[in-house]
Formats: structure tokens, sequence, C-alpha cells
């Protein structure tokens, strides 16, 4: 079990962190052309400069064109009408259709975006050609820069929290199968006969799972740097003393699930369904700032978004004690009463 | 006799089910009592009642001359427990079994070490301390089990159905054990299904459905059913 235990979570770091991304690297584009003119081939041009994406194949009517996004060969479908060319040079406005599949919504709203932005483009390009003068096409001129993630790099953002995941998925699940491990196998008896304290067997429960985790976590974090470069601005020993909080949060949960239920079965049905919610509702893989009202309220009693916010702004913001004190005298609190709760349900008397 | 455990209309329920139905009983300081009945007539209820690990519906108990419902922690210092299954812990070696529950009683390091060896010693297990326990028969295992009961030289040990599953010779070496260990001033308190085992209790009680129904020597319980055996007594009664 133990070389399971530190193989996990580097599997875990090195497929996550590559693969949870939300950028779109490769878009099957079919288009529909009936215009056949300079200008709609320009437009179509336009679409074969961006390395994501490929043009799948030409289609003649649109039918057979949504034929190829309905079994799932094509990503978009780019509709050129006739007249495109002659409506531009007449009336200086035309339309082109865009259809996306938004099966995964998320990823349809940047495919989207990604095509609505060449189609600006080009629109722009005509414009400069037709009215000539750069100044003229752009009145002013926008510049971004992201700020502690300049290059918006997603693997920077993403493994903190996915360090902050295997910390926890640690800490809940060993813990959470503990208990009731021993309860299963009886040798919770003999324990239950003899005189040591509740307080005391908590703790002898506690401990192993907290060095393992944190043991992890260094090593995580060591690989974090070595492969993927993650910036470390704060204080790694801040790092280390919010996950030290963290852990006695999340393995007070995972004991106090342990002393409720009888069966490993029961303890893996309920570690799930709260780790489920929790890492969903956390902010790592969708932001909380567009969950509704309610769901961001719920995330004051979910300590992975405490944890994982802690993590982002230590680690790529170089947040101080004193910046992140409110979520980390929450998380303090957590584990207070997940270990108060845990200590007052364990029986050793039925 | 100095009574060491007191029972005095002891009652547990289990929502109807009545599991000990007035149960009245001492057992003396060193002595080894057999506590006997058919499955299911509330033999380990009893016991666990005994060891501070269930609560009792009603009636008056005291163990090692602590009442069950206020000092169970007090009784448990004062207690060893063998479990009916196996509780030892089958992934640590047979010193590291030791040395835990040696540390749970708060034995002192070199105190464990003594006890240790002492105990294994009497087994003849010295050479095998390092064995993982999940690789050694159950025999041995049962009676390393009795040992670390044992192992903080408790008042009473308590011993449920601890020969079960086990060969007639192990079984043998089990009951010498059991001489040794009273012969120490150690009260044992016992349950079994085997009538020869019952034979060598000081004193033995037999239950059935909930109610004590016989208390006495196994002479004198001979002598009262006009029985052979044990076993005639057992059969007789426990129907």
């Amino acid at each position: 079990m133990l070389p399971v235990i530190f193989v996990m979570p580097v599997l875990q770091l090195l497929v996550l962190a590559f693969a949870v991304t939300f950028e779109i690297r490769n878009i099957n584009l079919v288009v529909v052309d009936q215009d056949h003119t300079m200008m709609s081939r320009a437009l179509i041009s336009k679409f074969k400069a961006p390395t994501f994406y490929t043009i799948k194949g030409y289609s003649q009517t649109y039918d057979l064109a949504a034929e190829q996004l309905k079994v799932g060969k094509a990503h978009q479908v780019l509709v050129i009408p006739e007249g495109f060319e002659k409506d531009l040079v007449k009336d200086t406005k035309s339309k082109v259709q865009l259809v996306t599949n938004a099966i995964d919504g998320s990823a349809a709203a940047i495919m989207n975006a990604y095509g609505m932005n060449i189609i600006m483009d080009y629109n722009q390009d005509l414009v400069v050609e037709t009215m000539g003068g750069e100044e003229f096409s752009q009145p002013f001129k926008i510049s971004y820069s992201y700020w502690f993630n300049p290059q918006l790099n997603y693997t920077t953002y993403m493994v903190p929290g996915i360090l902050a995941l295997l910390v926890t998925i640690i800490g809940l699940f060993l813990s959470s199968m503990n208990v009731v491990r021993e309860k299963e196998i009886g040798t919770i008896e003999q324990i239950n006969v003899s005189p040591i304290k509740k307080y005391q067997f908590v703790a002898g429960k506690l401990l192993p799972f907290w060095f393992i985790a944190l043991f992890e976590l260094a090593f995580g974090l060591t690989l974090a740097h070595i492969i993927f470069d993650i910036p470390m601005i704060g204080s790694l020993w801040l790092v280390f003393g919010v996950a030290s909080v963290y852990l006695f949060a999340t393995l007070g949960i995972g004991l106090f699930i342990s002393t409720l239920v009888n069966t490993q079965q029961q303890a893996m049905f309920l570690a799930w369904f709260f780790a489920v919610v929790f890492i969903m509702m956390s902010g790592l893989f969708t932001p909380v700032e567009s969950m509704p009202g309610w769901a961001q309220q719920l995330n004051l009693i979910n300590p992975i978004a405490y944890f994982i916010r802690m993590l982002r702004m230590i680690l790529l913001k170089g947040s101080q004690f004193s910046d992140i004190s409110r979520p980390f005298f929450s998380v303090v609190i957590y584990a207070v009463i997940a270990l108060t709760l845990a200590v007052w349900r364990y029986r050793k008397v039925s | 006799m100095q009574p060491i455990i007191e029972v005095e209309n002891l009652v547990k329920k289990f929502g109807p089910f009545v599991a000990n139905d007035h149960l009245t009983f001492n057992v003396g300081q060193g002595e080894i009592f057999g506590f006997l009945g058919a499955n299911g007539a509330g033999k380990t209820t009893t016991m666990r009642i005994l060891c501070g690990l269930s609560s009792p519906t009603s009636g008056k108990v005291k163990v090692a001359g602590y009442d069950v419902y206020t000092q169970t922690e007090n009784i448990k210092r004062n207690i060893g427990y063998m479990s009916q299954k196996f509780s030892l812990y089958d992934d640590l070696s047979i010193a590291e079994n030791f040395q835990f529950y040696g540390g749970i009683y708060g034995l002192s390091v070199s105190k464990i070490k003594e006890r240790t060896e002492e105990l294994l010693g009497r087994l003849g297990f010295s050479g095998e301390k390092n064995r993982i326990l999940k690789d050694i028969p159950l025999g041995w295992k049962q009676k390393l089990a009795f040992s670390v009961a044992v192992i903080h030289h408790p008042s009473i040990v308590f011993l449920d159905e601890p020969t079960g599953g086990v060969d007639p010779i192990t079984r043998r070496q089990f009951w010498e054990m059991i001489y040794e260990t009273a012969n120490e001033g150690i009260t044992v308190f016992v349950t079994t299904h085997y009538m020869d085992e019952a034979e060598y209790c000081q004193r033995v009680s037999i239950m059935a459905d909930g109610k004590i129904v016989a208390l006495d020597t196994p002479g004198n319980l001979k002598d009262t059913y006009k029985a052979a055996t044990m076993e005639d007594v057992f059969l007789m009664i426990a129907r």
C-alpha cells in the first residue's frame, strides 16, 4: 500500500497538470463556401493561419456539413452564403454563419470566441483596405496584462490546485477507511477494552496520515518546481503551516466519517460524496465567481476552497500571513470542529 | 473467597429482546470460572458488559471493585480481554503487537521487553518474535492473543471462546496456560463450547435463554443431575 500512496500523487500531478486545461488546441472546421469569390477565399485563408484550426473539409451544402457536426467529425461549421462578396461591395455589409457543437458548453464558448476573433480580424483588414489608414481603423488600442500569471499559463494555475487535491485525497480517504477497517476486522474490540483515552486513539489515527500527506505535499511541490517550473514566490514555511492546519481539518472529517459508519463501503461512499462536492465547488475547475450566490455561500463550509485559495495566493502572489489570515482561521475553526466531532463520536462503550 | 466480580439482577435488553434476564452471580479472586451456554444464550453479551464494552439496562455490576456504569475506564485498566474473533494486528510482527498493547496499558519500554520475553519464553516462541502475525497458524495466534491479554498483569482476564477452531493439542496447551495464569493470582473468566474444558474450571455457570440455570462446581453439578460427564449435564439443562 505504501508505494501506491507515493506513486499515485506523481501520476496525478503529471497527468492532470497536462490534461486539465481549458485551452482548445485543435478545432476541426468544415467550410461551406457558397460564394466562391476572392473575398470568401480570403476569409477562409484567415482560418488556415492559426495552428489550432484544422480545415477538415469543404462542403457544398449546409446539410452535408451539419452531418459532419452530428457524427462528431467537425467541431465548427463556417457558412459563407452566396452573394457574400457582392453584398460587401454594394452594401458594405454581409453575413456569415458560424455553427458550433455545444455538447461541451465551456469548450463551445471558447471555440466560438476564437472563430469570432478571426472574423473580426478579417473585418478589420477589409476596413483598412477599403477606407485606408491604420489610425482610422483603430481609434484606440487596448493592451492587456495579466497579473501573477503573465502568460496565463495553465499549469501555473492548475498545479497548486492539483497539489491541494492530492493532499486532500490522501487525508480524506485513508483516514475515513481507517477506524472502520478496525471495526470490520475486529481489532477495535481489543482497543476498546483497554484504558486508552479517546483523544489518544484519534491522535494515533491522525498523525501517521498527517505526516504522509505533508511528505507528499513536499514531494509534489518539488516535482511542480522541477517539471512545471511553478513560481513559488511566497514563503514555503507558510505553505506548510497552512497545509498542516488544513490536514487536521480534512483528517478530522475523514475520522469522523470513519467513526460514524460500520463498513468500509459506507465510509467510501460518504468520503466520495464530500470529496466530489467540495472539489467541484472549490473553484479548481470552474471559477467560484461564476457560481450562483448560494453556491458561493456554500463554499464557506468547503475546506478545499480555502486551501486552494491560500495555496495560489502564497505560491503565485507571494501573499503574507496577514493576507490569508481570514481563510486561515476559518480552516483552524474547521479543524477544531472536525476533530472534536471525531473524538466525540468514537465510542468505546456501545 | 473475596468476590472480584459481583453481579446482581443484571438485565440487558436489545429493544424487546432480553439477552440477559436477571443474572446474579459472583466470581472469586483467583478462580477459574467457566461461563457456559448454547449459542445465543447471552454469554458474550454478559462478558461485554463485564468488560465495559456495553452498558447494562439495569442491575448492579461491579468488576474489580469498580462500577460498570460509571467507572468503565478503571475496570479496563484492571482487566485483560481476548475476543472470540482474533484481534491482534495481522500486519504487525509478534513483538510489535506486544509493544503496542503494552504501550496502551502504560507499561515502560523495559517492562514491555521483560514481559514479552517472559510470555514468549513460556510459549517457546522467543525465536519467532519478528514474524509477521498473518503468517502464523491460528492455534499459535490464539496463544499469543492470550499472552497479550495478560501482558499488563490484570486482576481478571476474560476469554471469549478462546479455543474455538483449535486442535486438541493446542487446546491442552491453552489450558495449561490458563492454570499458570490462575496460579499467578489472575482470575480467569472463560466461555467455551467444549464440555471437557468445563471440567477444568473450578466453578461453572450454565446459561439458557438469557438466564443462569445452573451454577456450581463441575463435581456437584454431575452429582445433582446424576450425569457421568459435564456434556451430559449440559445437554440436560441447556436444551
